[in-house]
């Protein structure tokens, strides 16, 4: 093994702003920022910024320059995209916080944030399946606390445990198939998993490896039908914390798995495109989206509830956002990469413009929305721009990323197979969503706000990251381009 | 001087309508009375001129103009005039005024009622002058529009649904007629009358038409919308009702002018541009023009509304008109002078029954007005002696709609009756029981509202005054002139009919 | 020619001024929103009297947009293009006029209204599938908020109806555009790209993607059975979204149904083309019953909509020149109708009375208490049967030829749709304004003007200016085509000689 410390250093300086960030973060709020109370937020608000910005920055800057330090990781224009856009997505979900006034510890949020985003950013580039377990479980560790970490909430305890509970199982399971295909193969590289299985040909082990590993992707991504805790978790988290798990968490996750069912495993991928089918990973992820599309939409049809709402459609959209993986490996990853980013700024901007409401007072029930037009202009157009983006309205970033995906699907043969009639399922079920989708505007736009509807006062950081992810997803909209390039 | 005579004929009467509906509140009383009558009588003016202009040797159209109009579609604003044309015109330059003047003098909002009465006079005679499709269909439909104003607004109590009913029906036949021209124009590719007929003549249309059941679906559409409008027999539902509500000058105008559109439709659409259609259907079609004679007239003779009595009365002098069409058309050059006899005996019928139902109808609206609103046969008695002239010229109309001779009404059921019997000579043996209930019905008219003791309405019955007297006396005079010199009319149309006699198919 | 995309971006940036400007003085944002239809109006009314139609198909501007899908921002303009350019800046123009009297978030309003004014513009300027979709969808979304927040009678109900109806119309084509692209690898969303793709495809294939975009666009069509958004919405929604959407939204299916629909597979629309023609024919008369027997006034005009538009439907499925220029000149003439009839019902009266029961408008004498509202419904109400003189009538006779030509059983099953358009148009006249008059007896008729003879009934605020001006610019639109259809015919025709509807349509003017 001839370890290239140097190489791996340059590539992984973003970890590196992230951990050192973090740990900054608590030692200034230790010594110094804990005895000011009137500054504590904003100070962990600003050092936890500072450092995702240099984070980005290198990581935007850090160049793909392909496998390094033994093909340990891979450093792939898709790893610099996403690595540059969780770190973005966790930028905006962390200026949230200043609105969160409820999260007595804000340091303590901050540095775990970093830590998260420490484990998408090494999900994003990971070539390795430790490394992708490490990193997936450093995230999902963090994840998990952020979840609970609003202590005066039996709603933010619940999130966290059952979010824990079902993490904890998938992991399980991941680590479980990760073991078998270890096994078979004997290398963790993904790269010579695949050549190996190449070889191999399918066999009965590797068919259990599969299962176990789209089960625990399926946790993961709150895809059905193990979706349960979604909703759940979507309620009761702090909204940073649920903007982080909605978007970021979300777009690491899905390269990842990407990367590990295509590189790793695309010789099992079995075809969907045309009949006959034939076995491999592919039907089952396409049974996964199929549920999801349609469990997601119909649950959400029925919410009365804003976050339960927003969950059932981030289970919709894992649906869609799977359906770009089965097409990745044949028609390039930039479709899907495009529709995870675009779809992670949209929830970041919903939970923040809940997260801004809270400030106050609870936002729970859809009429808790109402005459937000009044309330705050600001944040009502921005929600109306997160909304209509969900709901896929050109000509915003939520209506491309889904062309693209549905478009790139159907190019794998048509309306021949399964995977072509799951693309019109998803189309036609788009206008169902369009329905609870305009539930939500309409209390925002329409509905005059309750009598006792407190003003609401946005905090500058939230502001600026709301505009900002109006604006991206307006302007990718617009220019699709911009993102479809880099790949 | 090439002033566009037929074109303000048309429309002096809709800018005598425009300048009364802008002026409506500006107007004194009495200016807002006269002036209709003042542009009505524009009609009779500019169509003696016409008259003046006109030369009976010549059977094409006469004083043409002929702009295009509406390039992408082929549509000409294409106007003419021949006899058939001029005596139609000059029938609603006599009734028209005479109309308008006798109800002006009783209607309220004068202003309104005028403009829409002058709408309607103008759309007529756009209807009499046309010879393309498209602006011959603007007039005729546009016609319905005042119609149904002015006899919901003005009309009875049973107005509102007699007005629905009439333009309800009417527009019904006018969407097959409407069909019928649209299965034309995709064939040939032209609305005017004259190169529609003209196609047909040379044989050329049938061939465009194509084959099967298609182009018999055409003239039958164009057949029902002009049989509607007569109406031919049993498309008559809605007359009854519509002229019995309409307000007095409406239903003159009604029965003088408008139910003469559809038998013009008859020989200036159908007969020219479907021979031989109208050949193959003319059988049946002679069985309903006879229910017609036959049955309205016994339908007269059940009325105790004298206004619905003279409307079933139209229908069966209408249906006369029909009867010698259909005869002509079903027998084809058989019997030249039956044919002529025939043919210039609808076009006199035509005229006549204008005449005399206007003023029947006039009679009627005087009997209403001095009763406040009776009309039954049963409210009148011994009208004779509280008013001595009315029931003379009433009776002379009664008289001159019941074919007397030496009255208008004899000269053309004559030749309806003559041309007939040539032609289809136990048509017009059974057309005859209609000439018996029609005398029967008159002659009841006549006998329980005139005769007799006084009774009902008919005690202290005020005569006509001089305004009534204005109005009715011109319509007499005619009567008795063109009973007597029956050539003043037959004279503008003999040539024509000789030639149409002579390119029967 | 050149200056007709700024139509788009007018009327965006007018929506963003008005948003800006409306928080403060709603008279400003109504001013801004009628200069900016006035000036996009006046854009495709400068365009048109410089329009050569003999020189087909106009590029604007074609730069590209998404090189990944080859898609470009493709605008060029046609003949049919033009027709409903100068119809939408009409119709928007009126619109403006007939919702003067909003006061309550006005600038929101306007906003959302221009919104959806350029979405329209950019539909019919759209020369790429994409773009056209882009603005297809940006005009629907204002109207749901459009009809929510300033509607009337049921108006969410009827707003999420018709939004999710239309959303669901064009995830249909939005399916059989990628169908299309996907399966037959074209290289672009441009039409003869997408016509080419198609092309490309067994007949099955084909037909499938043409039915699912041109039902897709039918469904705004307001086709049967997809049409049952279109009363619920009309009647819901404020005046000006009710003359919007049957004036010019309901046009972009028909629009869309042309051109993207129709040329995609000549094959295929022959296969489809009776099926289409039917339900044409069935929306045309059921439609047409449904609205004879209506208790509501707003209702029968909604219904009437959907009469209106089988017509349109049936010229494009009769697919012959004549037909199809038929139909878009019915586009145009409908859409200046519909919006003069729903301006009446839903402004002048209905903002004055608080009631469209037909059965309480008969007992007012609306026709002595607003004489002007009564005589433009009643030309309205003309125009709208089909009567000649106004757009109607060479609009449907072109289309009954062209059907004859195609197939004259359509052709009569159609007019027996005029009369009952005639039908049910007399009944609302006769009831909703003539209600109570004519009862006086035989010689005591109606008196307009009298004012003493007025009833005991508070008069209703004065017809204002800008409902008259709005009145008179639709009416004299309908009167001036009624009498000169061929301005707009003599744009259509050429247009449609152009290859990409060569294909399609057979026979032509004899």
């Amino acid at each position: 093994m001839n370890a290239d410390y140097a190489g791996l250093f340059q590539a992984l300086r973003p970890e590196a702003y992230l951990v050192i960030g973090a740990l900054v973060v608590l030692i200034v709020d230790m010594i110094w920022a804990r005895h000011r109370p009137a500054n504590r937020h904003h100070v962990a608000l600003a050092l936890g910024l500072i450092s995702l910005l240099m984070a980005g920055y290198a990581a935007a800057t850090s160049g793909a320059s392909g496998a390094i330090y033994d093909g340990m990781f891979q450093l792939d224009p898709l790893s610099v995209a996403t690595r540059t856009g969780v770190i973005l997505l966790a930028a905006l979900a962390l200026a949230l916080l200043p609105d969160a006034a409820r999260l007595r510890h804000p340091a303590e949020f901050t540095a775990i944030l970093l830590f998260a985003t420490t484990g998408f950013t090494l999900m994003a580039a990971a070539n390795n399946l430790l490394v992708a377990f490490l990193a997936l479980e450093l995230a999902s560790l963090s994840l998990y606390v952020l979840a609970g970490f609003d202590k005066a909430s039996p709603e933010s305890a619940e999130a966290g445990l059952k979010y824990f509970l079902f993490g904890g199982m998938a992991a399980a399971f991941l680590l479980f198939g990760f073991s078998l295909l270890y096994g078979l193969t004997g290398t963790l590289r993904l790269d010579l998993i695949g050549q190996q299985l190449a070889q191999q040909g399918p066999t009965p082990l590797l068919i259990v490896a599969l299962v176990m590993v789209l089960v625990g992707f399926g946790f993961k991504a709150a895809a059905a039908p193990f979706h349960l805790w979604a909703p759940d978790v979507y309620q009761g988290a702090p909204a940073p914390a649920a903007a982080l798990i909605a978007s970021a968490s979300k777009l690491a996750g899905l390269v990842l798995f990407t990367r590990l069912l295509w590189p790793g495993l695309g010789s099992a991928v079995g075809t969907i495109a045309h009949l006959p089918v034939t076995v491999g990973w592919a039907p089952v992820v396409a049974l996964i989206s199929g549920a999801s599309l349609l469990l997601g939409n119909i649950g959400a049809l029925a919410q009365s509830n804003v976050r339960r709402l927003l969950a059932y459609s981030a289970i919709s959209h894992a649906g869609a956002l799977l359906l770009g993986v089965i097409a990745a490996g044949r028609t390039g990853v930039g479709p899907l990469f495009y529709y995870a980013a675009t779809y992670g700024l949209t929830t970041v901007g919903a939970f923040g413009v809940i997260g801004a409401l809270e400030s106050a007072g609870r936002v729970q029930q859809l009429t808790d929305l109402a005459g937000l037009h009044k309330r705050s202009p600001l944040l009502a157009g921005c929600l109306a721009v997160f909304v209509l983006s969900l709901a896929g309205i050109p000509p915003l970033a939520g209506f491309f990323g889904k062309f693209a995906v549905f478009a790139s699907v159907l190019q794998l043969g048509g309306l021949a197979g399964p995977a072509g009639w799951l693309v019109i399922c998803a189309i036609a079920l788009s206008a169902v969503a369009l329905y609870y989708y305009l539930l939500i505007l309409k209390q925002a736009l329409v509905a005059a706000p309750a009598d006792n509807a407190a003003p609401v006062r946005v905090s500058l950081s939230a502001t600026i990251a709301l505009l900002i992810a109006a604006g991206l997803i307006v302007a990718l909209g617009l220019w699709p381009s911009a993102v479809l390039e880099l790949f | 001087m090439n002033l566009p005579l037929l074109s303000l004929l048309i429309f002096t009467p809709w800018a005598g309508a425009l300048l009364l509906f802008v002026l409506r509140r500006g107007l004194s009383a009495g200016l807002a009375r006269a002036l209709p009558v003042v542009f009505s009588a524009s009609t009779l003016i500019l169509g003696s001129l016409a008259l003046g202009r006109f030369d009976p040797a010549v059977t094409g159209m006469q004083l043409s103009e002929n702009q295009p109009w509406i390039t992408a579609l082929n549509v000409h604003y294409h106007l003419g005039l021949d006899g058939l044309s001029l005596l139609l015109v000059l029938l609603t330059g006599v009734i028209s005024p005479l109309a308008l003047f006798a109800s002006t003098r009783s209607v309220r909002n004068p202003a309104i009622h005028g403009a829409l009465f002058l709408l309607l006079q103008g759309s007529a005679l756009g209807v009499f002058l046309a010879l393309d499709f498209f602006p011959w269909f603007v007039f005729w439909e546009l016609s319905l529009v005042p119609a149904f104003f002015l006899i919901k607004l003005w009309g009875g109590p049973g107005a509102t649904r007699a007005a629905y009913q009439f333009v309800i029906y009417t527009i019904g036949g006018s969407a097959f007629l409407l069909l019928g021209f649209a299965a034309l124009y995709a064939a040939a590719g032209t609305f005017d009358f004259t190169e529609l007929a003209a196609l047909t003549h040379s044989g050329a249309l049938a061939g465009k038409l194509g084959g099967g059941f298609w182009p018999q679906a055409a003239f039958l559409g164009v057949l029902l919308g002009l049989a509607v409008k007569v109406p031919l027999f049993p498309f008559h539902a809605w007359l009854p009702p519509a002229y019995a509500e309409a307000p007095t000058g409406t239903s003159m105008f009604l029965t003088g002018v408008m139910s003469k559109m559809g038998a013009y439709g008859f020989l200036r659409i159908l007969w020219p541009i479907f021979p031989a259609p109208l050949h193959a259907a003319a059988g049946p079609l002679l069985w309903l023009a006879l229910g017609g004679v036959v049955f309205s007239a016994f339908a007269a003779m059940k009325q105790t509304d004298l206004k619905r009595m003279v409307a079933y009365s139209s229908i069966n002098h209408l249906s006369y008109c029909l009867l010698a069409l259909f005869a002509v058309a079903a027998s084809g050059p058989a019997n030249p002078a039956a044919t002529t006899a025939a043919l210039s005996g609808t076009i006199l019928q035509l005229f006549n029954h204008g005449l005399s139902a206007a003023a029947l109808f006039f009679c009627i609206g005087v009997l209403e007005s001095r009763a406040s609103g009776l009309r039954r046969l049963g409210d009148f008695g011994g009208v004779r002696r509280a008013a001595p002239v009315f029931a003379g010229l009433c009776g002379i109309s009664l008289f001159s709609s019941l074919g007397l001779p030496g009255l208008n009404g004899f000269v053309g059921e004559f030749l309806i009756f003559r041309g007939v019997f040539g032609l289809a000579p136990w048509t017009a043996a059974v057309a005859t029981l209609g000439l018996l209930a029609t005398a029967l019905f008159l002659l009841t008219f006549w006998q329980r509202v005139f005769h007799g003791p006084a009774a009902g309405a008919g005690v202290n019955f005020r005569d006509l005054d001089a305004g009534d007297l204005i109005a009715l006396v011109p319509l007499i005079a005619l009567m008795f002139a063109l009973g007597i010199f029956p050539q003043l009319l037959t004279g503008l149309i003999n040539p024509l009919i000789t030639a149409w006699a002579a390119t029967l198919p | 020619m050149n200056a007709l995309p700024c139509t788009i971006y007018v009327s965006f940036t007018g929506a963003l001024l008005a948003l800006a400007i409306g928080s403060r003085s709603a008279m400003a944002a109504r001013v801004v929103a009628l200069l900016t239809a006035l000036t996009a109006w006046g854009i495709t009314l400068s365009a048109a009297s410089r329009f050569v139609p003999a020189a087909g198909l106009q590029e604007l501007v074609n730069a590209p947009w998404i090189p990944d899908f080859g898609i470009r921002y493709h605008l060029a303009a046609d003949g049919i293009s033009l027709t409903l350019l100068v119809l939408t800046g009409l119709a928007a123009t009126a619109g403006v006029l007939f919702s003067w009297n909003i006061t309550e978030r006005t600038g929101e309003f306007f906003a959302l209204y221009l919104a959806l004014i350029g979405g329209v513009y950019g539909v019919f300027l759209s020369a790429d599938a994409f773009v056209l979709f882009v603005f297809y969808e940006i005009a629907i979304v204002p109207k749901y908020f459009l009809i929510a927040k300033w509607g009337s009678t049921n108006r969410e109900y009827g707003a999420m109806k018709l939004v999710l109806y239309s959303f669901a119309g064009s995830a249909l084509v939005l399916a059989g555009l990628l169908w299309a692209y996907a399966a037959g690898h074209a290289t672009g969303f441009s039409f003869p790209e997408l016509v080419a793709a198609t092309g490309r495809l067994d007949l099955t294939q084909q037909t499938g993607i043409l039915a699912l975009v041109f039902l897709g666009f039918a469904t705004l069509a307001g086709m049967f059975p997809l049409h049952t958004w279109a009363p619920t919405g009309h009647v819901a929604a404020p005046t000006a979204a009710s003359m919007l959407l049957a004036g010019v939204v309901m046009k972009l299916g028909a629009y869309g149904c042309l051109r993207v629909a129709m040329p995609l597979s000549p094959a295929a629309f022959a296969v489809l083309q009776p099926y289409i023609a039917w339900l044409a024919i069935i929306g045309i008369i059921y439609a047409g019953l449904v609205a004879l027997v209506q208790d509501d006034f707003k209702f029968v005009i909604g219904y009437s909509s959907v009469s209106h538009m089988g017509f349109v439907l049936l010229g494009l499925a009769a697919a012959n020149s004549i037909a199809v220029s038929g139909a878009v000149l019915q586009m145009f003439s409908h859409g200046v109708i519909a919006g003069l009839l729903f301006a009446v019902v839903g402004r002048m009266v209905y903002e004055r009375t608080h009631t469209r029961e037909l059965a309480a408008l008969r007992a007012l004498p609306l026709h002595r208490l607003l004489p002007f509202a009564a005589v433009v419904f009643v030309l309205a109400g003309l125009a709208s049967m089909g009567l000649p003189g106004f757009s109607g009538f060479p609009a449907e006779l072109t289309i009954l030829i062209g059907a004859w030509q195609t197939n004259p059983l359509w052709a009569l099953a159609a007019a027996t749709g005029v009369l009952i358009a005639a039908a049910f148009t007399l009944r609302v006249i006769a009831v909703a304004f003539f209600g109570n008059a004519g009862r006086a007896g035989p010689l005591g008729p109606p008196d307009f003007e009298d004012s003493a003879a007025r009833p005991a009934v508070a008069p209703y605020p004065p017809i204002t200016w800008p409902e008259k001006a709005g009145a008179l610019l639709l009416l004299g639109a309908t009167i001036y085509l009624g009498l000169s259809p061929d301005t707009l015919l003599n744009w259509i025709r050429p247009a449609l000689q152009s290859p990409a509807f060569h294909a399609i349509l057979s026979g032509g003017a004899p």
